[in-house]
């Protein structure tokens, strides 16, 4: 991992310290540790304070009642998994993160794959171009899209029109707008798998690729026993990380549907909004968010590992 | 590489290989036309948005002809924006909770990176490992117990709300990339200044500051990035249209009941992507290079 090669730095020959006495070593090394603490307090502060401690707030507070002086136990638990309206909560959440990220990661790949054949000629311009999705602040293109898919206006649905196609109401049905909603997640997420995946892409030794032709590999057989293998790590932690980041999306569904049609196309996060903040049911909206705690901490104790043994194969 | 596994089912002779030359370019023509294709479908929506925002209320509402192109462009909408009091103190709130967001950021963020990968202490393992699940954690999991602790600190409608926050999503990825960067400077470097009798501090300005410069780079774009495209947290803490930011602002300010200037709000859309793009058209490749840092090592 050290790779120092690079590094123009006019600094003094190194040479490793010399050893001093015994006492003042320690003395040294104490004093180092408690420096090296005090740069570190800012940021233990920031997450013990609005990380750790909002997180077990949120559980005591999901076992309050609405007005928030009686204690219930896991009654708004039960409560809101009894409700059809948050079964359907469950249900879009687990669909919209999916298909959305297994789509991009697909994307991504098909992407980086097509960007790595032109071999770096015009890279910076090319890979500039496929980046805007992911550039433009969500919530803005978000907002640009609510207005492609307009109902009376949507310039879609013009353009079917002069290809002879009927118009398709985008938000207007559950089934579409969870479509709709799909879509731009992946329009927006796409551009992030095909940088990761072109980086891996890059990583891997030609050699093997020479040494796969000479033996008579197809294309199809270098992906699966090449490209795929080698890329193992990269695809499962970014395909991980983005089903985290996906899974508690809230600008796209907030703006494109606010849940509807029918609360149809709620996710988690856009629901304990609405519970939580719009109608100020701050005890039952905590609840719908902890919903979310168990799959994001699975998921980030997956990430955890495998970046971890990424790590170790580096060192 | 064995040789000898699958050379016997697929020969491929020699006089192929103008054919085989030929076969390559069609794949990077293929590559061309298929990536020409992807590039027109993903800037469908910054096209329609830049063109929209050069038409007329009258021009948007006749619905007639393609609106795919502008019969007569005007630069009225930005223009009225640009004079607007009101986008003119949405432009302002994020400018200042940005540029508050990233100084704060990277100077937690620098320090803490510096103290774990150089100094250590008891647990200081621990807590890399906790920044990074902090990092995995997103701005929709904790923001109702937030939004309590912000009425007790009376921080509710107030932009100081973001600058607390913001941080918080912020500094723990800032930190990961700092960490990555400064344990790849040697030891040696700042062991030798250790010898040559420079102080913690210096060997941190002096050395190490200037050396990881392109990671600063890359984790400073993250923090702009977090903070210029929130919308979430401004959303839900944020009620009044003079505390609002761009992005609250635009969506919830500028759409009012069903008279949609869209002309304006596309206008005004296009001026607050306008930012981020100008920074990653420059700074594109720092920013790269730092997020997939862990994906090229090795």
């Amino acid at each position: 991992m050290a790779d120092g090669s690079t590094m123009v730095v006019g600094a003094a020959p190194a040479t490793s310290p010399a050893p001093r006495q015994g006492s003042s070593m320690k003395q040294l090394a104490r004093r180092r540790s408690m420096a090296a603490l005090v740069l570190c307090a800012p940021l233990i502060l920031l997450i013990v304070c609005l990380k750790i401690y909002p997180t077990f707030y949120a559980v005591f507070l999901s076992m309050l009642d609405r007005r928030m002086n009686n204690f219930v136990g896991f009654d708004n638990f039960a409560f809101m998994l009894s409700r059809p309206s948050f079964q359907l909560v469950i249900f879009q959440s687990v669909l919209f993160a999916v298909t959305a990220v297994i789509l991009k990661a697909f994307l991504g790949f098909v992407l980086a794959h097509l960007m790595h054949n032109i071999r770096g000629r015009h890279e910076r311009v090319w890979r500039g171009l496929l980046l805007v999705p992911w550039v433009i602040p969500l919530s803005l293109s978000t907002l640009t899209w609510w207005w492609l898919f307009d109902p009376s206006y949507s310039a879609f649905n013009w353009t079917l029109g002069m290809m002879g196609f009927d118009e398709i109401p985008f938000l207007g049905t559950v089934w579409n707008a969870r479509f709709s909603v799909i879509a731009v997640n992946v329009w927006f997420g796409a551009p992030f798998f095909m940088i990761m995946y072109l980086a891996a892409l890059k990583s891997v030794p030609e050699q093997l690729y020479e040494a796969a032709s000479i033996d008579g590999a197809t294309a199809v057989q270098r992906l699966f026993f090449i490209t795929i293998p080698m890329m193992r790590n990269i695809i499962l932690i970014t395909v991980l990380y983005s089903l985290i980041v996906t899974f508690a999306d809230f600008d796209i569904v907030r703006i494109l549907t606010n849940g509807g049609p029918q609360d149809g196309t709620h996710l988690f996060a856009t629901y304990a909004f609405v519970v939580g903040i719009q109608s100020g049911n701050i005890p039952r909206g905590a609840t719908v968010s902890l919903f979310m705690f168990p799959i994001l901490a699975a998921l980030a104790f997956f990430v955890l590992r495998d970046v971890m043994k990424r790590n170790k194969e580096m060192a | 590489m064995s040789a000898s596994a699958t050379a016997g089912n697929l020969p491929r002779p020699k006089s192929k290989v103008g054919s085989m030359e030929q076969q390559r370019r069609m794949a990077l023509w293929g590559s061309y036309i298929a990536l020409t294709i992807f590039v027109i479908i993903f800037l469908v929506p910054p096209f329609y948005m830049i063109v929209t925002s050069l038409k007329t209320s009258a021009e948007i509402s006749a619905q007639a002809g393609n609106p795919w192109i502008v019969k007569n462009p005007t630069f009225d909408n930005y223009w009225e924006l640009m004079t607007n009091a009101a986008f003119q103190r949405y432009f302002i709130n994020s400018v200042w909770v940005t540029a508050v967001t990233v100084t704060l950021s990277m100077t937690i963020a620098i320090l803490a990176a510096f103290s774990l990968s150089r100094m250590g202490f008891k647990g200081s393992q621990v807590l890399s490992t906790g920044v990074f699940l902090t990092y995995l954690v997103p701005p929709s999991l904790l923001f109702i117990p937030l939004f309590q602790i912000l009425g007790w600190l009376g921080l509710i409608n107030s932009t100081w709300a973001l600058v607390l926050l913001f941080p918080t999503l912020a500094v723990p990825f800032c930190t990961w990339i700092m960490i990555g960067y400064f344990s790849s400077i040697p030891k040696e470097l700042d062991e030798a200044a250790l010898i040559d009798g420079a102080s913690y501090p210096q060997i941190l300005v002096q050395i190490f500051i200037p050396v990881a410069m392109p990671g600063i780079i890359a984790a400073t774009i993250f923090a702009f990035t977090v903070a210029w495209g929130a919308f979430l947290y401004p959303l839900a803490y944020l009620y009044s249209a003079d505390q609002a930011t761009l992005t609250v602002g635009i969506v919830r300010e500028l759409i009012k009941g069903d008279v949609f200037a869209w002309g304006m709000i596309m206008a005004a859309c296009a001026m607050a992507a306008a930012p981020p793009i100008i920074i990653y058209t420059f700074l594109m490749d720092y920013y790269i290079a730092g997020l997939t840092a862990g994906a090229t090592k090795g």
